[in-house]
Protein backbone atom coordinates (compact mmCIF):
# COMPACT_ATOMS: atom_id res chain seq x y z
CA UNK A 1 0.00 0.00 0.00
CA UNK A 2 1.27 3.53 -0.74
CA UNK A 3 2.37 5.66 2.18
CA UNK A 4 1.00 9.09 2.99
CA UNK A 5 2.70 12.12 1.44
CA UNK A 6 4.16 14.33 4.20
CA UNK A 7 2.78 17.78 4.90
CA UNK A 8 4.79 20.96 4.29
CA UNK A 9 4.12 24.55 5.28
CA UNK A 10 2.04 26.88 3.07
CA UNK A 11 4.94 29.33 3.42
CA UNK A 12 4.68 33.12 3.22
CA UNK A 13 3.28 33.24 -0.32
CA UNK A 14 0.13 31.20 0.32
CA UNK A 15 -2.11 33.92 -1.11
CA UNK A 16 -0.93 33.18 -4.64
CA UNK A 17 -2.33 29.66 -4.67
CA UNK A 18 -5.03 29.60 -2.00
CA UNK A 19 -7.50 32.20 -3.18
CA UNK A 20 -10.00 33.53 -0.68
CA UNK A 21 -13.42 31.93 -0.88
CA UNK A 22 -15.09 33.45 2.16
CA UNK A 23 -18.73 32.64 1.31
CA UNK A 24 -19.87 29.25 2.60
CA UNK A 25 -23.38 30.55 1.93
CA UNK A 26 -24.58 32.96 -0.73
CA UNK A 27 -24.63 36.59 0.29
CA UNK A 28 -28.16 37.37 1.48
CA UNK A 29 -28.89 33.72 2.41
CA UNK A 30 -31.58 33.44 5.11
CA UNK A 31 -29.94 33.38 8.52
CA UNK A 32 -26.63 34.37 6.97
CA UNK A 33 -24.01 35.44 9.50
CA UNK A 34 -20.39 36.46 9.66
CA UNK A 35 -17.79 34.67 11.72
CA UNK A 36 -14.90 37.01 12.32
CA UNK A 37 -11.76 36.57 14.36
CA UNK A 38 -8.07 37.21 14.77
CA UNK A 39 -5.29 34.65 14.76
CA UNK A 40 -2.56 35.23 17.37
CA UNK A 41 0.88 33.69 17.82
CA UNK A 42 2.61 32.76 21.09
CA UNK A 43 3.74 36.35 21.71
CA UNK A 44 0.16 37.59 21.33
CA UNK A 45 0.98 39.14 17.96
CA UNK A 46 -1.58 38.87 15.16
CA UNK A 47 -0.55 36.48 12.38
CA UNK A 48 -0.87 38.25 9.00
CA UNK A 49 0.17 35.21 6.97
CA UNK A 50 -2.29 32.51 7.99
CA UNK A 51 -5.34 31.08 6.30
CA UNK A 52 -8.50 29.81 7.96
CA UNK A 53 -10.74 27.18 6.36
CA UNK A 54 -14.16 26.19 7.67
CA UNK A 55 -16.27 23.10 6.97
CA UNK A 56 -19.72 22.44 8.39
CA UNK A 57 -23.16 20.91 8.02
CA UNK A 58 -26.10 22.85 6.62
CA UNK A 59 -28.78 24.31 8.92
CA UNK A 60 -30.46 20.88 9.10
CA UNK A 61 -27.23 19.10 10.05
CA UNK A 62 -26.84 17.52 6.59
CA UNK A 63 -23.89 17.33 4.22
CA UNK A 64 -23.89 17.50 0.44
CA UNK A 65 -21.48 14.58 0.34
CA UNK A 66 -21.65 10.87 -0.54
CA UNK A 67 -20.19 9.86 2.85
CA UNK A 68 -23.29 11.11 4.63
CA UNK A 69 -25.18 7.82 5.16
CA UNK A 70 -28.48 9.70 5.20
CA UNK A 71 -27.77 10.62 1.57
CA UNK A 72 -26.03 13.64 0.08
CA UNK A 73 -28.40 16.56 0.10
CA UNK A 74 -27.85 19.83 -1.66
CA UNK A 75 -28.82 22.97 0.17
CA UNK A 76 -29.30 25.71 -2.45
CA UNK A 77 -26.91 28.62 -2.07
CA UNK A 78 -24.94 26.77 0.58
CA UNK A 79 -21.55 25.12 0.16
CA UNK A 80 -20.44 24.54 3.76
CA UNK A 81 -16.84 25.44 2.94
CA UNK A 82 -15.14 28.80 3.21
CA UNK A 83 -11.62 30.05 3.46
CA UNK A 84 -10.08 33.38 4.23
CA UNK A 85 -6.48 34.45 4.55
CA UNK A 86 -5.76 36.73 7.50
CA UNK A 87 -5.14 40.40 6.73
CA UNK A 88 -2.33 42.66 7.98
CA UNK A 89 -4.04 42.70 11.40
CA UNK A 90 -4.37 38.92 11.59
CA UNK A 91 -8.12 39.10 10.99
CA UNK A 92 -10.28 36.74 8.94
CA UNK A 93 -14.00 36.58 8.20
CA UNK A 94 -16.28 33.99 6.64
CA UNK A 95 -19.96 34.23 5.77
CA UNK A 96 -22.14 31.22 6.47
CA UNK A 97 -25.34 29.90 8.04
CA UNK A 98 -25.53 28.24 11.40
CA UNK A 99 -25.13 24.46 11.15
CA UNK A 100 -27.74 22.16 12.65
CA UNK A 101 -27.02 19.40 15.13
CA UNK A 102 -25.05 16.57 13.54
CA UNK A 103 -25.51 12.93 14.58
CA UNK A 104 -22.62 11.27 16.39
CA UNK A 105 -22.03 7.66 17.43
CA UNK A 106 -23.83 8.07 20.77
CA UNK A 107 -26.36 10.80 20.02
CA UNK A 108 -26.31 14.28 18.54
CA UNK A 109 -23.29 16.54 18.44
CA UNK A 110 -23.89 20.20 19.20
CA UNK A 111 -23.84 22.50 16.16
CA UNK A 112 -20.19 23.03 15.28
CA UNK A 113 -17.81 24.11 12.53
CA UNK A 114 -14.53 22.33 11.85
CA UNK A 115 -11.73 24.87 11.40
CA UNK A 116 -8.33 24.31 9.75
CA UNK A 117 -5.53 26.79 10.21
CA UNK A 118 -2.49 26.93 7.93
CA UNK A 119 0.34 29.48 8.19
CA UNK A 120 3.92 30.29 7.47
CA UNK A 121 5.82 28.70 10.34
CA UNK A 122 3.41 25.77 10.59
CA UNK A 123 4.70 22.59 9.01
CA UNK A 124 1.20 21.14 8.99
CA UNK A 125 -2.28 22.44 9.58
CA UNK A 126 -3.88 22.55 12.99
CA UNK A 127 -7.56 21.80 13.48
CA UNK A 128 -10.02 23.18 15.97
CA UNK A 129 -13.80 23.32 16.34
CA UNK A 130 -16.10 26.27 16.78
CA UNK A 131 -19.23 25.92 18.94
CA UNK A 132 -22.03 28.41 19.53
CA UNK A 133 -22.68 30.25 22.80
CA UNK A 134 -26.48 29.82 22.81
CA UNK A 135 -26.39 26.01 22.62
CA UNK A 136 -25.56 25.35 26.29
CA UNK A 137 -27.64 22.18 26.62
CA UNK A 138 -26.44 20.68 23.35
CA UNK A 139 -22.84 21.53 24.19
CA UNK A 140 -23.11 19.82 27.56
CA UNK A 141 -24.06 16.60 25.73
CA UNK A 142 -21.53 16.98 22.92
CA UNK A 143 -19.05 14.05 22.79
CA UNK A 144 -16.06 16.19 21.78
CA UNK A 145 -16.64 18.98 24.28
CA UNK A 146 -17.45 16.65 27.15
CA UNK A 147 -14.10 14.93 26.67
CA UNK A 148 -12.41 18.25 27.54
CA UNK A 149 -12.52 18.49 31.33
CA UNK A 150 -10.83 21.88 31.81
CA UNK A 151 -13.41 24.70 31.59
CA UNK A 152 -10.93 27.26 30.30
CA UNK A 153 -9.74 24.91 27.56
CA UNK A 154 -13.30 24.12 26.55
CA UNK A 155 -14.15 27.82 26.42
CA UNK A 156 -11.51 28.37 23.73
CA UNK A 157 -13.86 26.52 21.35
CA UNK A 158 -16.76 28.84 22.05
CA UNK A 159 -17.58 31.63 19.61
CA UNK A 160 -18.95 34.87 21.09
CA UNK A 161 -22.08 36.60 19.80
CA UNK A 162 -21.36 39.71 17.71
CA UNK A 163 -23.52 42.28 15.91
CA UNK A 164 -23.54 40.48 12.58
CA UNK A 165 -22.79 36.94 13.72
CA UNK A 166 -20.04 35.59 15.91
CA UNK A 167 -16.47 36.26 16.91
CA UNK A 168 -13.94 33.40 17.11
CA UNK A 169 -10.31 34.22 17.84
CA UNK A 170 -7.62 31.58 17.53
CA UNK A 171 -4.59 31.61 19.84
CA UNK A 172 -1.99 29.25 18.46
CA UNK A 173 0.18 29.27 21.58
CA UNK A 174 0.42 30.71 25.07
CA UNK A 175 -2.17 32.10 27.49
CA UNK A 176 -5.66 31.14 26.32
CA UNK A 177 -4.17 28.72 23.80
CA UNK A 178 -6.95 27.33 21.63
CA UNK A 179 -7.63 23.62 21.95
CA UNK A 180 -6.41 21.87 18.81
CA UNK A 181 -7.35 18.37 17.76
CA UNK A 182 -5.53 15.36 16.50
CA UNK A 183 -7.84 14.70 13.60
CA UNK B 1 -29.40 33.63 17.41
CA UNK B 2 -31.66 30.96 18.84
CA UNK B 3 -31.08 27.34 19.67
CA UNK B 4 -31.73 25.09 16.71
CA UNK B 5 -34.89 23.30 17.73
CA UNK B 6 -36.35 22.57 14.32
CA UNK B 7 -33.54 20.27 13.19
CA UNK B 8 -34.59 16.63 12.87
CA UNK B 9 -33.63 14.51 15.86
CA UNK B 10 -30.15 13.21 15.19
CA UNK B 11 -30.11 9.44 15.51
CA UNK B 12 -26.79 7.88 16.55
CA UNK B 13 -24.54 7.37 13.57
CA UNK B 14 -21.15 5.77 13.22
CA UNK B 15 -19.18 6.32 10.03
CA UNK B 16 -15.92 4.72 8.83
CA UNK B 17 -12.93 6.89 9.77
CA UNK B 18 -9.52 7.50 8.26
CA UNK B 19 -6.25 5.99 9.38
CA UNK B 20 -4.03 8.34 11.38
CA UNK B 21 -0.62 8.91 9.82
CA UNK B 22 1.37 11.01 12.28
CA UNK B 23 4.75 9.46 11.55
CA UNK B 24 4.70 10.72 7.97
CA UNK B 25 4.46 14.38 8.93
CA UNK B 26 6.87 16.96 10.33
CA UNK B 27 6.29 18.13 13.91
CA UNK B 28 4.75 21.54 14.55
CA UNK B 29 7.63 22.43 16.87
CA UNK B 30 10.86 22.30 14.86
CA UNK B 31 13.45 24.83 16.12
CA UNK B 32 15.67 24.80 12.98
CA UNK B 33 12.68 26.34 11.14
CA UNK B 34 12.66 29.43 13.32
CA UNK B 35 9.13 30.58 12.60
CA UNK B 36 7.71 27.50 14.31
CA UNK B 37 8.82 28.88 17.71
CA UNK B 38 5.76 31.04 18.36
CA UNK B 39 3.45 29.14 16.04
CA UNK B 40 3.16 25.67 17.53
CA UNK B 41 0.58 24.68 20.12
CA UNK B 42 2.25 23.76 23.40
CA UNK B 43 -0.55 21.60 24.76
CA UNK B 44 -1.03 18.07 23.47
CA UNK B 45 -3.58 17.76 20.70
CA UNK B 46 -6.87 16.20 21.78
CA UNK B 47 -8.11 13.17 19.92
CA UNK B 48 -11.02 14.00 17.60
CA UNK B 49 -12.90 10.84 16.68
CA UNK B 50 -13.90 10.84 13.02
CA UNK B 51 -17.58 11.63 12.78
CA UNK B 52 -19.74 13.03 10.00
CA UNK B 53 -18.11 16.44 9.78
CA UNK B 54 -14.66 14.88 9.52
CA UNK B 55 -15.44 12.21 6.91
CA UNK B 56 -17.18 14.66 4.59
CA UNK B 57 -15.65 17.65 2.83
CA UNK B 58 -16.22 20.23 0.13
CA UNK B 59 -16.98 18.96 -3.36
CA UNK B 60 -15.66 21.25 -6.08
CA UNK B 61 -17.08 21.23 -9.57
CA UNK B 62 -15.71 22.09 -13.00
CA UNK B 63 -17.63 25.35 -12.89
CA UNK B 64 -14.94 26.74 -10.61
CA UNK B 65 -12.01 25.80 -12.86
CA UNK B 66 -11.04 27.89 -15.90
CA UNK B 67 -9.87 26.24 -19.14
CA UNK B 68 -6.28 27.44 -18.72
CA UNK B 69 -6.04 27.13 -14.97
CA UNK B 70 -3.87 24.01 -15.32
CA UNK B 71 -1.43 25.67 -17.74
CA UNK B 72 0.71 28.27 -16.00
CA UNK B 73 2.50 29.05 -19.29
CA UNK B 74 -0.65 30.33 -21.04
CA UNK B 75 -2.22 32.63 -18.49
CA UNK B 76 -0.68 35.84 -19.86
CA UNK B 77 -0.20 37.30 -23.32
CA UNK B 78 3.23 35.75 -23.83
CA UNK B 79 5.16 32.70 -22.68
CA UNK B 80 7.09 32.84 -19.42
CA UNK B 81 10.88 32.51 -19.27
CA UNK B 82 12.40 29.22 -18.19
CA UNK B 83 12.34 25.50 -18.79
CA UNK B 84 8.82 24.41 -19.73
CA UNK B 85 7.77 21.32 -17.79
CA UNK B 86 4.81 18.99 -17.41
CA UNK B 87 4.00 17.91 -13.85
CA UNK B 88 1.56 15.06 -13.65
CA UNK B 89 0.58 12.13 -11.49
CA UNK B 90 -2.19 10.57 -9.49
CA UNK B 91 -3.85 11.41 -6.24
CA UNK B 92 -4.36 8.19 -4.27
CA UNK B 93 -5.35 7.29 -0.77
CA UNK B 94 -3.25 5.15 1.51
CA UNK B 95 -5.59 2.26 0.75
CA UNK B 96 -4.36 2.44 -2.86
CA UNK B 97 -7.57 3.83 -4.28
CA UNK B 98 -7.53 6.78 -6.69
CA UNK B 99 -9.08 10.01 -5.41
CA UNK B 100 -11.24 11.20 -8.32
CA UNK B 101 -12.74 14.63 -9.03
CA UNK B 102 -10.83 16.39 -6.27
CA UNK B 103 -9.35 19.86 -6.31
CA UNK B 104 -5.57 20.28 -6.71
CA UNK B 105 -4.12 23.78 -6.38
CA UNK B 106 -0.49 24.75 -7.04
CA UNK B 107 1.62 27.85 -6.62
CA UNK B 108 5.29 28.49 -7.25
CA UNK B 109 8.12 30.92 -7.92
CA UNK B 110 9.13 31.82 -11.47
CA UNK B 111 12.18 30.37 -13.23
CA UNK B 112 14.45 32.76 -11.34
CA UNK B 113 12.97 31.90 -7.95
CA UNK B 114 10.75 34.97 -7.48
CA UNK B 115 7.10 34.88 -6.43
CA UNK B 116 4.57 37.35 -7.72
CA UNK B 117 3.76 38.48 -4.19
CA UNK B 118 4.07 41.87 -2.49
CA UNK B 119 6.38 40.60 0.22
CA UNK B 120 8.81 38.83 -2.14
CA UNK B 121 11.37 41.48 -3.05
CA UNK B 122 14.74 39.79 -3.36
CA UNK B 123 16.72 41.04 -6.38
CA UNK B 124 15.51 38.62 -9.01
CA UNK B 125 13.21 39.88 -11.76
CA UNK B 126 9.51 39.20 -11.94
CA UNK B 127 8.35 37.65 -15.19
CA UNK B 128 5.49 39.63 -16.76
CA UNK B 129 4.23 36.39 -18.30
CA UNK B 130 4.14 34.29 -15.15
CA UNK B 131 1.68 34.48 -12.26
CA UNK B 132 2.63 31.14 -10.73
CA UNK B 133 -0.76 29.75 -9.70
CA UNK B 134 -2.80 26.87 -11.10
CA UNK B 135 -5.70 24.62 -10.23
CA UNK B 136 -7.31 21.53 -11.64
CA UNK B 137 -9.57 18.63 -10.74
CA UNK B 138 -8.38 15.04 -10.75
CA UNK B 139 -10.10 12.87 -13.34
CA UNK B 140 -12.06 9.67 -12.66
CA UNK B 141 -8.75 7.79 -12.13
CA UNK B 142 -7.32 10.42 -9.79
CA UNK B 143 -4.99 11.86 -12.46
CA UNK B 144 -3.90 15.48 -12.59
CA UNK B 145 -1.65 17.37 -15.03
CA UNK B 146 -0.11 20.83 -15.00
CA UNK B 147 2.06 22.65 -17.54
CA UNK B 148 4.40 25.19 -16.02
CA UNK B 149 8.05 26.25 -15.88
CA UNK B 150 10.63 24.78 -13.58
CA UNK B 151 10.81 27.08 -10.55
CA UNK B 152 14.13 28.48 -9.34
CA UNK B 153 15.60 28.13 -5.86
CA UNK B 154 15.22 31.24 -3.71
CA UNK B 155 16.90 32.70 -0.65
CA UNK B 156 15.25 33.28 2.72
CA UNK B 157 16.42 34.50 6.08
CA UNK B 158 15.95 31.46 8.30
CA UNK B 159 19.66 30.71 8.72
CA UNK B 160 22.99 31.80 7.26
CA UNK B 161 22.94 31.58 3.46
CA UNK B 162 19.57 29.84 3.49
CA UNK B 163 18.06 28.76 0.13
CA UNK B 164 14.89 26.84 -0.48
CA UNK B 165 15.28 23.89 -2.84
CA UNK B 166 13.18 24.40 -6.00
CA UNK B 167 9.62 23.36 -5.22
CA UNK B 168 5.98 23.65 -6.21
CA UNK B 169 3.41 24.15 -3.46
CA UNK B 170 0.47 21.73 -3.70
CA UNK B 171 -2.90 21.95 -1.94
CA UNK B 172 -5.20 18.90 -1.92
CA UNK B 173 -8.69 18.44 -0.61
CA UNK B 174 -9.26 14.74 -1.25
CA UNK B 175 -12.83 13.82 -0.46
CA UNK B 176 -12.94 14.47 3.29
CA UNK B 177 -11.93 17.02 5.87
CA UNK B 178 -9.46 14.51 7.34
CA UNK B 179 -7.65 14.14 4.00
CA UNK B 180 -6.86 17.84 3.54
CA UNK B 181 -3.16 18.24 2.78
CA UNK B 182 -0.86 21.10 1.83
CA UNK B 183 2.62 20.06 0.80
CA UNK B 184 5.50 20.80 -1.59
CA UNK B 185 6.85 18.87 -4.55
CA UNK B 186 10.63 18.85 -5.05
CA UNK B 187 12.88 17.94 -8.00
CA UNK B 188 15.32 15.02 -8.12
CA UNK B 189 18.88 15.39 -6.84
CA UNK B 190 18.57 18.92 -5.50
CA UNK B 191 21.84 19.90 -3.76
CA UNK B 192 19.90 22.19 -1.39
CA UNK B 193 17.98 19.51 0.50
CA UNK B 194 20.60 19.05 3.21
CA UNK B 195 20.41 22.62 4.54
CA UNK B 196 16.62 22.98 4.22
CA UNK B 197 14.75 22.77 7.54
CA UNK B 198 11.41 22.06 5.87
CA UNK B 199 12.90 19.00 4.23
CA UNK B 200 14.79 17.95 7.36
CA UNK B 201 11.73 18.41 9.58
CA UNK B 202 10.23 15.27 8.08
CA UNK B 203 11.49 12.66 10.51
CA UNK B 204 11.80 9.72 8.13
CA UNK B 205 14.13 9.76 5.11
CA UNK B 206 11.81 7.49 3.14
CA UNK B 207 8.95 9.90 3.78
CA UNK B 208 11.08 12.84 2.56
CA UNK B 209 11.74 11.01 -0.69
CA UNK B 210 7.99 10.82 -1.24
CA UNK B 211 8.07 14.59 -1.89
CA UNK B 212 10.48 14.21 -4.82
CA UNK B 213 9.07 13.97 -8.34
CA UNK B 214 10.60 11.52 -10.82
CA UNK B 215 11.85 12.57 -14.23
CA UNK B 216 9.42 10.90 -16.65
CA UNK B 217 10.96 10.35 -20.06
CA UNK B 218 7.85 8.59 -21.33
CA UNK B 219 5.70 11.64 -20.70
CA UNK B 220 8.35 14.10 -21.90
CA UNK B 221 7.19 15.65 -25.16
CA UNK B 222 9.75 15.93 -28.01
CA UNK B 223 10.72 19.49 -28.92
CA UNK B 224 8.41 20.83 -26.23
CA UNK B 225 8.67 19.96 -22.50
CA UNK B 226 10.33 17.76 -19.90
CA UNK B 227 7.93 15.78 -17.73
CA UNK B 228 8.01 15.02 -14.03
CA UNK B 229 5.72 12.45 -12.40
CA UNK B 230 4.58 12.78 -8.82
CA UNK B 231 1.90 10.76 -7.07
CA UNK B 232 0.33 12.20 -3.95
CA UNK B 233 -1.02 9.89 -1.26
CA UNK B 234 -3.72 11.11 1.10
CA UNK B 235 -4.92 9.31 4.18
CA UNK B 236 -6.73 6.05 3.61
CA UNK B 237 -9.67 4.33 5.25
CA UNK B 238 -9.21 2.97 8.74
CA UNK B 239 -10.29 -0.49 7.74
CA UNK B 240 -8.76 -2.02 4.65
CA UNK B 241 -8.31 -5.62 3.54
CA UNK B 242 -4.63 -5.11 4.33
CA UNK B 243 -5.20 -4.28 7.98
CA UNK B 244 -2.79 -6.96 9.17
CA UNK B 245 0.07 -5.47 7.15
CA UNK B 246 2.71 -3.80 9.32
CA UNK B 247 2.24 -0.06 9.19
CA UNK B 248 4.68 2.40 10.66
CA UNK B 249 2.79 5.45 9.51
FE1 LIG C 1 7.82 28.41 -1.66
Amino acid sequence: MPRTTPSQTVGPFLHIGLADDPYAADEGAPGGLWIRGTVYDGAGAPMPDAIVETWQADPDGRFDHPADPRGARTSPGFRGFARCATDADGAYSVFTRKPGAVPGPAGPQAPHIDVSLFARGMLRRVVTRLYFPEDAAARAADPVLSAITDDRERDTLLARAADDGYRFDIRVQGPGETVFFDV
Amino acid sequence: MTENTDAPAAAPLTVPGFRRDHAAHPPLDYPPYRSTALRHPTRPLKLLPHMLTEVTGPVFGHDRIGDLDHDLTRQRSGEPQGQRIIVHGRVLDAGGRPVPHSLVEVWQANAGGRYRHVIDNWPCPLDPNFDGAGRTLTDADGRYRFVTVRPGAYPWRNHDNAWRPAHIHFSLFGTSFTQRLVTQMYFPDDPLFGQDPMWNAIPDEAARQRLVARYDHGATEPQWALAFAWDIVLRGPETTPFEQEADDD
